[in-house]
C-alpha cells in the first residue's frame, strides 16, 4: 500500500519521461487511506459548521415568532408606550418615528450618493478625486455607527439645542450614504460601454447619456443598493441613542425628540416588567419584517437584472 | 462654429441638431452636481475626524495620554480613564474574530468547493447574508433572553470544574465578555463570509482543475493549493470583519455588561469603547461629554486604522489576480 507519489509522477508524464517508469504507480481509489479520511473527516466538520452557523438565524427568528407573535395586535401597533406599572400600550409612535427618519435619510442620501457615484463610475473615474471618494466611501462602510451619532450630536444637536428626528436623519443618512455610492457606481460600471458609444454617438452630451441611458440601464442594480442600505439605516440604533433620543409621544415636528423602534426596543429589554419586554418582542418582529422586506425587495430587483 | 456652414439647410423636418443652449446648461449643471457630490463626500469624512477631533481636544489637552492608561471612570472625582474599554474591545473583538473567523471562513469554502449544488448554494447564501440583515438591537433581545440562558450553565459549570483556568474565573452571573463576543461572532460571520467568498471565487479554475488533475482529495486541494493562493484575499475578510466588531455597538451595549474592569475570564462583565459611548452619552454632564469625544476619538482611530489595513491588503490581493490574468 504505498503511497503513490503523485509530483513525482506528474513531473515524469509533463516532461514526456523518455524512460518510463518501470511500474505505474497505484491509480486506483483507496477510500480509507489516511489521507481521504482526513478529506471526509474535514468535509463532515465543514457541514456541521454550516449547519450551525444558520442555527442562529432560524433560533432568532422562531423566538421573534413566538414571542412577538403572540403580542402583536392593533393595539402594539398603535398605542403609546406604557410607563413602568402600565399595562397594555403599544409603539405606534415609534414606528412613525423609525419611518420618518429612514425617509429623511433615503431623501438626503441617495441623491448625493447616485450623484457620486455618477462621477465616480462616468464622468472621471481615474481622477484623484475620485480614487479617494471611493478609498474613503469604502472606509465610511466599516465605520463605527455610533461615531455618526457622535458627530451628529457635536454638529446639530448641539447648536439646535434640541434632540430633533432631523438629527436622527442626518446620521442615518450618514451611515447610508456609502452603500448608496458603492451600489450605483457597481451597478453604473456595469452598463455595456456599446451603449454609451452609442449615444455619444447620436451626438448627446454627457449629461444626456447619463441621464437617459446610464441611469435607466443601471437602475436596478442602483435600486438594490439603495433598498439595502434602507435597510440598515431601519435596523440601526446605535447612532439616535443621542441624536434622536426617545418620546413617549406621536412626532408633531421635525425639531424634537424622536421615538424609533430600535432605541424601543433597546430601553424596553432592560426594564424589568413583564409587559414592557414582551412589547420589546413585537416590536422587534416588526423591525425585522421591515428589515426583511427591503432586503428581499433588494433581492427580487437585483434578480430582475440577469 | 462647424454648424456655420449648415446654416442654409433647411431643418424643419429633420430631428437632428447641434445640442440646444438649454442642453449644454443642463450638462454643465449636471456635471457640476455630480462634481459637487463627490467633493461633499470627502469633505464629510474630513468633517467627521475634525469635528470630533476638535471636539476630544480639550479632553486630550486635559488628560493626555494617562487617559488611555487609565483605570477609573468617576463622573464626581472627574477622573476619566478607558484602559478597561479599550481591553474589553480588543478582546470581545479578537474572540468574536476568532469564532467568526473560523466559521465564515468554513462557510465561505463551504459555498464555493462544491459542496451543495447550484439552488441549494444559492438558499444557504441568502441565509448566510439575512443573518447580516437582523439589526444589532435584536441580537442584543437574543442574546439577553435566549443564549444567556443556555449559556449560563455551561459557563457555571466550566467555572466550577476549571476555575483555575484564567478564562473561567469567574461565573456568569448575566450579561458577560462571552455571551457578548459569541453575538459579535455571529454579526461579523456574514462579513468575513461574502468576502472570503469572493476571495475564492477571484482563485482561477483552472488551479483547481490542475491540483485534482495531480490526484489531490478535496482538502488537500482546499488546504494546499485554493486557501494559500486566495490567501490574502481571506486576510482582508479578516481584518475588516475585525473592524466590525470593534465599532459594533447596541448588541454589546445590551450583553456585556457595561462594568469598569480588566478580566481574561470570559464570563465577566465588561466594557467596550462603543459601549461605553451609548450608556454613558445620553445622560452625560459636560465635563463627561469631554471625555467621551475623547473616547469617541480613540474608537474613531482604532477603526479607521483596522480598516485602512484590510482595504489595502483587498486592494493587494485583486491586483495579484488582475497581473496574472
Amino acid at each position: 500500500m504505498s503511497e503513490p507519489n503523485l509530483t513525482a509522477t506528474a513531473a515524469l508524464i509533463a516532461l514526456g519521461a523518455s524512460e518510463a517508469p518501470r511500474s505505474l504507480p497505484n491509480l486506483n481509489r483507496a477510500p480509507f487511506e489516511i489521507r481521504a479520511l482526513k478529506s471526509g473527516f474535514l468535509t463532515a466538520l465543514t457541514w456541521i459548521a454550516a449547519l450551525l452557523a444558520s442555527v442562529p438565524l432560524f433560533s432568532v427568528i422562531y423566538r421573534l415568532a413566538i414571542e412577538g407573535g403572540s403580542r402583536l395586535d392593533w393595539e402594539a401597533l398603535t398605542a403609546l408606550p406604557p410607563s413602568a406599572f402600565e399595562q397594555g400600550g403599544g409603539f405606534g409612535n415609534a414606528i412613525v418615528g423609525t419611518l420618518v427618519m429612514v425617509g429623511l435619510a433615503t431623501l438626503m442620501s441617495v441623491p448625493i450618493g447616485i450623484f457620486a457615484a455618477i462621477y465616480l463610475a462616468i464622468l472621471d473615474p481615474d481622477s484623484r478625486l475620485a480614487h479617494s471618494v471611493r478609498f474613503l466611501s469604502k472606509a465610511l462602510t466599516g465605520f463605527p455607527s455610533i461615531l455618526a451619532g457622535v458627530f451628529v450630536y457635536a454638529v446639530l444637536v448641539v447648536t439646535m439645542k434640541t434632540y430633533s428626528a432631523l438629527a436622527g436623519g442626518v446620521a442615518l443618512a450618514v451611515l447610508m450614504l456609502p452603500t448608496v455610492v458603492l451600489a450605483a457606481e457597481q451597478a453604473m460600471m456595469m452598463v455595456p460601454k456599446k451603449m454609451k458609444d452609442a449615444a455619444f454617438g447620436m451626438g448627446c452630451t454627457r449629461a444626456q447619456v447619463i441621464w437617459k441611458v446610464v441611469l435607466p440601464t443601471g437602475a436596478p442594480g442602483i435600486l438594490t443598493g439603495v433598498m439595502l442600505a434602507i435597510a440598515g439605516a431601519a435596523g440601526n440604533s446605535a447612532p439616535l441613542l443621542f441624536t434622536a433620543l426617545f418620546s413617549g409621544y406621536y412626532l408633531t415636528s421635525l425639531t424634537e425628540p424622536t421615538a424609533s423602534l430600535a432605541i424601543l426596543i433597546f430601553n424596553f429589554s432592560g426594564m424589568p416588567y413583564d409587559n414592557q419586554i414582551e412589547l420589546a418582542w413585537a416590536a422587534s418582529l416588526v423591525l425585522v419584517m421591515v428589515v426583511l422586506v427591503f432586503n428581499i425587495l433588494a433581492r427580487i430587483i437585483g434578480r430582475q437584472k440577469h | 462654429m462647424a454648424s456655420h456652414h449648415f446654416d442654409h439647410v433647411d431643418r424643419s423636418g429633420s430631428v437632428s441638431g447641434p445640442p440646444s443652449a438649454g442642453d449644454y446648461v443642463f450638462d454643465r449643471g449636471f456635471r457640476g452636481v455630480a462634481w459637487l457630490s463627490a467633493v461633499f463626500i470627502l469633505a464629510l469624512v474630513v468633517y467627521i475626524v475634525i469635528e470630533i477631533g476638535g471636539k476630544a481636544l480639550p479632553a486630550f489637552s486635559e488628560y493626555g495620554f494617562g487617559f488611555l492608561t487609565s483605570t477609573t471612570w468617576n463622573v464626581q472625582t472627574g477622573q476619566f480613564g478607558i484602559l478597561p474599554e479599550i481591553w474589553g474591545t480588543l478582546y470581545s473583538s479578537l474572540l468574536a474574530l476568532i469564532i467568526g473567523g473560523v466559521f465564515g471562513v468554513a462557510i465561505a469554502i463551504f459555498l464555493t468547493q462544491d459542496f451543495l449544488h447550484g439552488h441549494l448554494a444559492a438558499v444557504f447564501r441568502t441565509i448566510i447574508e439575512l443573518l447580516a440583515a437582523i439589526p444589532s438591537v435584536v441580537y442584543g433581545l437574543w442574546g439577553i433572553y435566549v443564549l444567556i440562558p443556555l449559556l449560563r450553565p455551561v459557563a457555571n459549570w466550566l467555572h466550577g470544574e476549571f476555575g483555575f483556568v484564567p478564562f473561567f474565573g469567574t461565573s456568569l452571573s448575566g450579561p458577560g465578555l462571552g455571551p457578548a463576543a459569541l453575538v459579535l461572532a455571529i454579526m461579523i460571520l456574514p462579513t468575513v463570509a461574502s468576502i472570503s467568498v469572493d476571495a475564492l471565487h477571484q482563485v482561477p479554475y483552472k488551479v483547481k482543475e490542475a491540483a485534482y488533475g495531480m490526484g489531490t482529495t478535496r482538502w488537500e486541494a482546499i488546504l494546499k493549493v485554493m486557501l494559500p493562493t486566495a490567501g490574502s484575499g481571506i486576510l482582508a475578510a479578516l481584518v475588516l470583519g475585525f473592524g466590525r466588531a470593534l465599532g459594533e455597538t447596541m448588541a454589546l451595549a445590551m450583553l456585556i455588561g457595561n462594568s469598569n474592569q480588566i478580566s481574561l475570564s470570559l464570563f465577566s462583565p465588561a466594557n467596550t469603547l462603543a459601549a461605553l459611548l451609548a450608556s454613558s452619552f445620553p445622560e452625560a454632564g459636560p465635563v463627561e461629554v469631554r471625555a467621551l469625544m475623547y473616547a469617541a476619538l480613540v474608537l474613531l482611530a482604532i477603526t479607521l486604522i483596522v480598516n485602512a489595513i484590510g482595504l489595502a491588503v483587498m486592494k493587494f490581493a485583486t491586483r495579484k489576480f488582475e497581473a496574472e490574468r
